[in-house]
């Protein structure tokens, strides 16, 4: 098979963006949200924390690139 | 307007339209990987063993499972544990440990195919037709549910949410075979915890943390019983009406051995594996976040009855299946709410894709190929698969209005699972460690045991068999199967001949086919971290483990 795209550059691809949105609406809720959310800022953490998992697929993708054709590519779980 | 409508705004649309970009996005990329039918049906047989791993608990991951865990959560307590740690993640561990080596050994491209070399042709086309049909089905239910979901959420009038959510899956699959399931599913996996986490976060804030939710069920009509899992097991008279012998024999074994170890399109997954560690440990690695999705589905529906007042109704909104939406309505502010949205629409598309998945693999290799146009070139299966994938998805619009006439689609499952799975595990697991077993033996302990759980259904349907619920019967629906199965593979045998060894090599266990032998199933790798009876010891010690608190 020819070799795929590699699936962490997907799931980075993914939440780092949703970690950026979802973190800016985080900053500026207004107190009628964050009342909905029982005073838990979770736009904010949730935001946050994908951004992390997004960057962090990134920097295993960078960290352990998948290597040449016919070679094994599992070095990682 | 529904009560249950989300106050969503341009946030939440952005989050999830982006979602459905990367999920067509990988159709596309994925497509121009596939050169023959092998890409498009198995991935080339090409995947890391963490990706088919959580391709693996995703594909069952879809959002009916999450919807009605949930519900149950609400309506029988911390017994629907059971669903998780005695129905789920043994079976998970003896596929991977036991079973696995004969499947990738012996290097079907399907469940059925096993069957076909393991037995004889009439079991393999029984067995390919039901499968197929079974499918469509149940992709029907879950284009159906996430049109439902849709219609009462966002306000999309049915037949929209059918065509889109048909429209993205007929796409990506179609485009990028299984690769494209899988790679959508283990995006999907991510995708539906970050949006179930949050509720279970503000769902606990809200109750008081965890003593406030102790506290809180303990008073409400559940009651304490709520809070335990085997403690009334003796009798029935707890939530779920069971016995200990039911739940661990009925629901641990007959149907859970029969959903995990039997279902293609489960086991897909990990045939697609690039070598036969990967293919071991990949139901394994599944059962590591099994363990715990129920504090994002069990838990919700917990935290659900106690703050929710009025839940549990027979009909409307309050209904315990709306658990999980009424929550994202009370809690959830924009930002989040999008991703939770996204979540359980991936989660109802990535279901229906591996239904999808499965049937055109079966359908092209196992009913076109075996049976009407044989030693063609592969390019023309590829083409066939691609039309199979389609002719798929139209039938299964048909049949989603078959599911809108059934109160509770949960149990329509069920009752599918229980007329397919449970002899189809019996069979297996004799034939497997059993060479005698001769090929006609294989064919009617099939059939026959089909027909035992049939008659039981349509004999509760039409009122002749009393059974405390649904799920009672499907509980002895399945085990009437499973016995039924195992009774007549001992009774034929001795008067049918038995197939020749040669021809069993890598099928049967003692049969040292290169992949089979008592070496191989306790074979591990030389790192302690990819060994898969190891990996899945530890499993079975965190199933044991977390019931302590539950007891």
């Amino acid at each position: 098979m020819n070799r795929l795209f590699d699936l962490r550059a997907v799931i980075g691809g993914l939440f780092t963006p949703y970690g950026v949105i979802v973190t800016l609406v985080g900053l500026f809720d207004d107190p009628a949200e964050i009342d909905k959310a029982q005073g838990v800022r979770i736009n904010l953490w949730m935001g946050l924390a994908m951004l992390a998992l997004g960057l962090l697929m990134l920097l295993w993708l960078r960290l352990n690139p998948p290597k040449p054709l016919e070679a094994g590519e599992e070095k990682e779980d | 307007m529904s009560g249950l409508r989300l106050d969503v705004d341009f946030v939440d649309y952005l989050i999830l339209a982006i979602y459905f970009v990367f999920v067509l996005g990988v159709g596309f990329a994925a497509r121009r990987a596939i050169r023959d039918s092998s890409d498009f049906f198995l991935s080339g047989r090409s995947m890391p063993a963490w990706v088919t791993g959580l391709a693996f608990v995703s594909a069952n991951l879809g959002a009916l499972e999450i919807i009605g865990m949930a519900a149950n959560g609400a309506q029988y307590g911390m017994m629907t544990l059971h669903y998780y740690w005695v129905g789920a993640v043994p079976a998970m561990v003896f596929l991977g440990i036991v079973m696995m080596p004969f499947y990738y050994g012996s290097k079907v491209r399907s469940v059925p195919e096993f069957l076909r070399r393991r037995f004889n042709r009439p079991t393999h086309l029984f067995n390919a037709i039901s499968f197929a049909v079974a499918q469509v089905l149940i992709a029907g239910v879950n284009l159906y549910a996430l049109a439902l979901i849709l219609q009462a959420l966002l306000g999309w009038p049915l037949w929209l949410s059918i065509v889109i959510g048909a429209a993205i899956v007929l796409s990506y699959i179609t485009l990028g075979g299984l690769s494209s399931a899988i790679y959508n599913e283990v995006l999907q996996f991510f995708v539906i915890l970050a949006g179930l986490l949050p509720i279970t976060v503000i769902g606990l804030v809200k109750v008081g943390g965890w003593d406030g939710l102790v506290e809180k069920v303990r008073a409400s009509d559940l009651g304490d019983a709520g809070l335990h899992t085997f403690s009334q097991t003796a009798s029935t008279g707890n939530p779920l009406g069971a016995n200990w012998i039911g739940i661990v024999f009925g629901l641990g074994f007959v149907l859970s051995f029969g959903y995990w170890t039997t279902n293609f399109a489960e086991v897909q997954r990990a045939l697609s594996a690039k070598d036969m560690n990967a293919a071991r440990r990949t139901p394994i690695i599944g059962a590591f976040p099994k363990l715990l999705i129920p504090a994002v589905t069990v838990l919700p529906g917990l935290i659900a009855l106690v703050t929710v007042q009025g839940l549990g109704a027979e009909e409307g909104d309050l209904t315990y299946n709306n658990a999980i939406p009424l929550l994202m309505r009370d809690l959830l502010p924009n930002g989040v709410l999008g991703v939770a949205v996204t979540g359980l629409v991936a989660s109802f598309m990535a279901g229906m894709a591996a239904n999808v998945s499965g049937f055109n693999t079966v359908f092209t290799y196992d009913i076109w190929q075996s049976y009407l146009r044989k030693d063609r070139p592969d390019g023309y299966y590829l083409r066939v698969g691609r039309i199979a994938t389609i002719v798929g998805v139209l039938v299964g619009i048909g049949t989603a209005f078959i599911a809108a006439g059934f109160d509770n689609i949960m149990n329509y499952i069920q009752a599918l699972f229980s007329l397919f799975n449970a002899p189809l595990f019996a069979t297996f697991i004799v034939g497997m460690f059993w060479k005698r077993m001769s090929a006609w033996a294989g064919f009617w302990s099939l059939l026959l045991g089909f027909l035992a759980s049939l008659t039981l259904y349509l004999g509760y349907l039409g009122g002749v068999f009393a059974f405390n619920s649904d799920l009672e019967e499907s509980f002895w629906g399945a085990g009437a199967a499973f016995l039924t199965a195992v009774v007549v593979a001992v009774v034929v045998t001795p008067f049918t001949p038995a197939k020749p060894e040669h021809e069993l090599r890598g099928l049967v266990y003692g049969l040292a086919g290169p992949s089979t032998g008592a070496d191989v199933i306790v074979a591990g790798d030389r790192v302690w971290w990819r060994n898969p009876v190891l990996l899945g010891g530890v499993a079975l010690v965190l199933a044991v483990v977390l019931y302590v608190p539950f007891w």
